[in-house]
């Protein structure tokens, strides 16, 4: 289990201009459509989502920093205003998929990362 | 630009704030708040919610960003020192200056500690901040390392018990000491108080009455408290919770007029002897009087933020003290004066000390007013009963009604309709609302939805308490504007869930995509999708591996998710029997995954703590056995409890479990708005408890008797009688009517009986509907079922010979690992979880 520190330590949004390694993840047929799936890189879990409707890309923390489970893969998607969100299987914690903030008014945040498509395969931007 | 100081960060403080911020003149103000706490105001009603909460966040009123998107400045851990009310100054511990023109003293109170020999030994606490929250659980913590768990509450208030409750959350053997004969001794009569001590002693909290500490023993720790009558109490630690003192020492110091035993003097204006300085919250000394509830602080703040914008606004005259809340789990309210009762009041009592519930109405002679009361228990009625107080209606001729119910007659309520309410009625007393406010944001056209409503007046925003009464204002507003309230699902589909189910239905929509095109907008959310789910699987009975992606979580893996993230799997076992070759296998397979196993309420096994990759190989065993997916983590026919029946009970009458296993066979996978439960009793003893179910059938002479909307949980409710004396085709052919026709019209997560409380005409429409045919509908309804029914697949089977399906039951895509995230703590022979 994630104490609250090592949370804080692993999980940093990371923006495009910062990424050190584009990491393969699969190919986009992997990866399921309008829901998500979950990756792991180094000790990161990181959760990935496809929306096909609009044929973006995004992923983030597989963590929900609710409880502190990894389960965030899991959820469902949609959107809140336009903002594309994913909300959390154990409580419906949602999130934004484009800033990591929590939609439902409350403090903790998710870290975001970005994702590019090549030539059908998936990737990851990491920062370390 | 005026320069506004709210001295005190607290809920009144925020309030304040939040109110200025909103007000049109903001702009004239220059806002600066000053809070001792680390943190920003939090919600202090729900403190003990921390311990559950395990952070601190859910309970801030605002996070820090609001204070700056609305340009206040926000000084926390910064104690103001001194005023200087010559020059308009104050001065903060941190040697810090700031002049004023308005100067808020918002500091609240703090904890009363009694002058008791021993209250500074370790181990006593007081129960006010996050901080003394942390401190406690810390110290427990400590504690029970060391094998000691007593702990004792010093006052058997209000918030004593809430402190009580947190205690014992965190697993300490508690105690609450009072020193008055009863519980609450400010809302509470004597019966109230034994009621709520039997509550709270079931939950394994002792109770002392009358109990007058008189010294805390242990050296340097707390070991036990002596009282003046000779006995004593063995306690690790000590939680005070004796009442509050007003905080008004900076204002003594800078000359403000003060009350004797506390308390800053305030007018109806809220100002103080120094009219550029106002006083609010539990600080203010009001009519002689301390307000410890955060709707008349509300009120005060409020009243505050009207004065200095140069309005005209007063406080109340007469605080209204009324209050509902849960209390270590039992409802409790009281209103208006709850004692009461002399020769200008009557008191009527009802008490039912089986179901642990206890009403008083205090009434005028005449019977005409209420003028107050208490509940305890069931605190259902406090809104209808509040509202009859505070406005002084005139009651019903048998006001008994208002706490027992009408009996006989229509079952009509006896409380008629919140339009009926004069305009002047409070409704949202935390933020003070009137029913004007409300209907008046509609018929002014300001509004046009319940969340416009809610925006703008803030009505149920705080405690919710009243969100049925503002819920219902507005749509009978809305309705008696000649506008059709809908009732829609989400901001992607502006149709109710009825309406959907048609479309869909009657334009053959293949798929949730297809309808977000035709029908919808946006890529949907987590609301819509599921509902869409159910209605594709209501009308083509597809299964939840068809469009894997709009299915809530737990249909999406066929499984329900436990609070790791790992799973539970319950295979069906029709009726409740089970071969012992059958129920050898569940135990080997449970051996083999290490999974928890627990028998569940609805005479199922339930096997806890699969992994996501392991689903598929648990069930490949499961079904070569012979079972199938119980749908227990859908929306969707559970189980269909039986007893044993005439073919083993000497009481039976007919054979009940095959009857429940024919029922359960025949609506298994079935899915609908809301899971479904049913039940078979062989005679009317009612072993299967068939009458908490969505449908119950009872045996009796000359066949069956079918029940339907009922259920269990939170709000316990008996089926209703729909047929009686049938024989098993007619109660079969009434089941189906009646299941499609709440598949068809319910709301999304709208269980049997509510959805029975909200059908025009109630059960004698639903009897004519499914017994009489009244709309004539009854042979298409028998035909959806009968293709439904005919058209079942185990979807776990399904999902298992489907190598495409089975990609989604891994963890990692990436990666074979497995989540090494997950900690087991052995319990009672098996295991859990690793607690949050």
């Amino acid at each position: 289990m994630v104490t609250m520190e090592e949370y804080f330590n692993t999980y940093q949004s990371v923006d495009p201009q910062n990424v050190l390694h584009w990491v393969r993840v699969g190919e986009v047929s992997d990866f399921p459509e309008n829901a998500g799936g979950c990756i792991k890189y180094k000790s990161k879990q990181v959760a990935v989502f496809h929306f096909e409707r609009t044929n973006t890309w995004y992923a983030c923390q597989n963590l929900c920093p609710h409880k502190l489970e990894m389960v965030l893969s899991r959820g469902m998607t949609g959107d809140a205003a336009g903002i594309p969100k994913v909300s959390c299987p154990l409580h419906k914690k949602s999130f934004s998929l484009e800033d990591g903030t929590n939609l439902n008014g409350e403090e903790y945040r998710i870290a975001t990362y970005p994702v590019k498509i090549d030539n059908g395969n998936v990737y990851i931007g990491f920062a370390d | 630009m005026k320069k506004v100081i709210v001295v005190g960060n607290g809920m009144v403080g925020y309030k304040f704030c939040e109110k200025l911020a909103a007000h049109p003149q903001r702009d004239q103000f220059e806002i600066t708040v000053f809070g001792e706490e680390p943190r920003p105001a939090y919600d202090r009603v729900h403190l003990s919610e921390y311990f559950s909460l395990k952070s601190s966040d859910p309970l801030l009123l605002a996070p820090r960003a609001w204070y700056e998107e609305n340009r206040i400045e926000l000084r926390t851990s910064e104690l103001v020192s001194e005023i200087d009310t010559s020059i308009k100054r104050i001065v903060t511990h941190k040697n810090n200056s700031f002049q004023y023109d308005y100067l808020i003293l918002a500091t609240g109170s703090s904890p009363f500690v009694p002058p008791l020999e021993g209250v500074s030994k370790t181990g006593v606490f007081i129960y006010r901040t996050i901080e003394d929250l942390e401190a406690i659980e810390e110290y427990a913590k400590k504690l029970q390392s060391q094998g000691k768990y007593k702990a004792a509450i010093l006052g058997g208030g209000l918030l004593g018990l809430e402190a009580a409750n947190a205690t014992k959350e965190l697993g300490m053997e508690t105690s609450v000491i009072e020193f008055a004969p009863r519980l609450m001794p400010r809302q509470l009569d004597q019966q109230a108080s034994d009621l709520l001590i039997k509550k709270i002693e079931s939950l394994g909290i002792h109770v002392y009455l009358g109990k007058n500490s008189k010294e805390i023993i242990g050296s340097p720790e707390i070991t036990g408290i002596d009282f003046h009558d000779g006995s004593s109490l063995d306690v690790d630690m000590l939680v005070i919770s004796a009442g509050i003192r007003p905080r008004d020492e900076l204002a003594i110091k800078a000359g403000l007029l003060t009350g004797t035993r506390g308390g800053i003097e305030v007018n109806r204006k809220m100002e103080t002897s120094d009219p550029s300085i106002f006083a609010i919250g539990e600080v203010a000394l009001y009519n002689n009087g301390i307000y410890g509830l955060v709707a008349p602080g509300y009120e005060m703040a409020g009243v505050a933020v009207d004065q200095i914008t140069g309005g005209e606004k007063l406080m109340s005259p007469t605080i209204d003290m009324s209050t509902k809340l849960k209390l270590v789990g039992t409802e409790v309210a009281s209103f208006g004066d709850p004692f009461l009762e002399n020769e200008n009041a009557i008191a009527i009592r009802y008490e039912n000390k089986q179901k642990g519930i206890y009403k008083r109405i205090n009434i005028s002679p005449d019977g005409s007013k209420l003028l107050g009361g208490i509940l305890v228990g069931d605190a259902s009625d406090y809104n209808n009963l509040f509202q009859l107080y505070i406005n002084e209606i005139k009651l019903p001729e048998d006001a008994e009604d208002l706490i027992l119910g009408a009996r006989g007659g229509d079952g009509k309520s006896s409380f008629g309709s919140a339009l009926d309410l004069p305009d002047s009625a409070q409704i949202c007393s935390c933020e003070s609302v009137s029913k004007g406010d409300i209907c008046g944001s509609l018929t002014s056209g300001t509004c046009s939805s319940l969340k416009d409503v809610i925006g703008l007046t803030k009505a149920s925003s705080c405690c919710g308490g009243c969100k049925p009464m503002v819920t219902e204002l507005v749509n009978e507003t809305l309705k008696s504007m000649g506008q059709e309230v809908k009732e829609t699902i989400c901001e992607h589909f502006e149709y109710s869930r009825q309406e959907l189910y048609d479309l869909v239905k009657i334009h053959r929509i293949p798929t949730y995509n297809d309808a977000l095109d035709q029908l919808g907008k946006g890529h949907g959310c987590e609301i819509c999708k599921p509902v869409m789910a159910s209605i594709f699987a209501s009308i083509f009975m597809e299964t939840a591996n068809r469009q894997v992606g709009i299915q809530d979580s737990n249909d999406r893996f066929l499984a329900n998710i436990q609070r790791n993230g790992t799973y539970s799997v319950v295979p069906r076992v029709p009726g409740g029997e089970i071969t012992p070759e059958k129920l050898v296998v569940l135990g080997q397979v449970a051996k083999k995954y290490d999974l928890y196993t627990k028998i569940t309420g609805g005479q199922r096994i339930d096997l806890f703590g699969a992994q996501l990759h392991e689903l598929p190989l648990i069930w490949k065993e499961l079904i070569e056995a012979g079972f199938e997916s119980g749908h227990a983590y859908g929306k969707s026919l559970r189980t269909v409890k039986s007893c044993v029946g005439s073919t083993w009970c000497r009481y039976g009458m007919h054979d009940s479990v095959s009857f429940a296993i024919q029922i359960e066979e025949r609506y298994k996978g079935l899915r609908s708005p809301h899971k479904l439960k049913g039940g078979v009793s062989g005679c009317i003893r009612e072993c299967a408890e068939a009458r908490g179910k969505d449908f119950g059938i009872i045996a009796v002479e000359g066949g069956w008797n079918l029940y339907v909307c009922g259920n269990g949980g939170a709000n316990p409710k008996h089926a209703v009688l729909l047929a009686s004396q049938l024989d098993d085709e007619t109660c079969i052919k009434y089941l189906d009517r009646f299941l499609m026709f709440y598949i068809r019209t319910a709301a999304p997560l709208m269980r049997t009986a509510p959805w029975l409380d909200k059908l025009d005409g109630g059960l004698d429409y639903l009897k004519k509907v499914v017994v009489e045919d009244s709309l004539g509908i009854a042979e298409e309804l028998e035909n959806e079922m009968e293709e439904l029914v005919n058209k079942f697949t185990c979807e776990w089977k399904e999902a298992i010979e489907s190598p495409e399906m089975m990609k989604r039951f891994k963890h990692f895509i990436n990666t074979d690992d497995s989540n090494e995230e997950l900690v087991f703590v052995p319990m009672r022979e098996q295991k859990m979880p690793k607690p949050w």
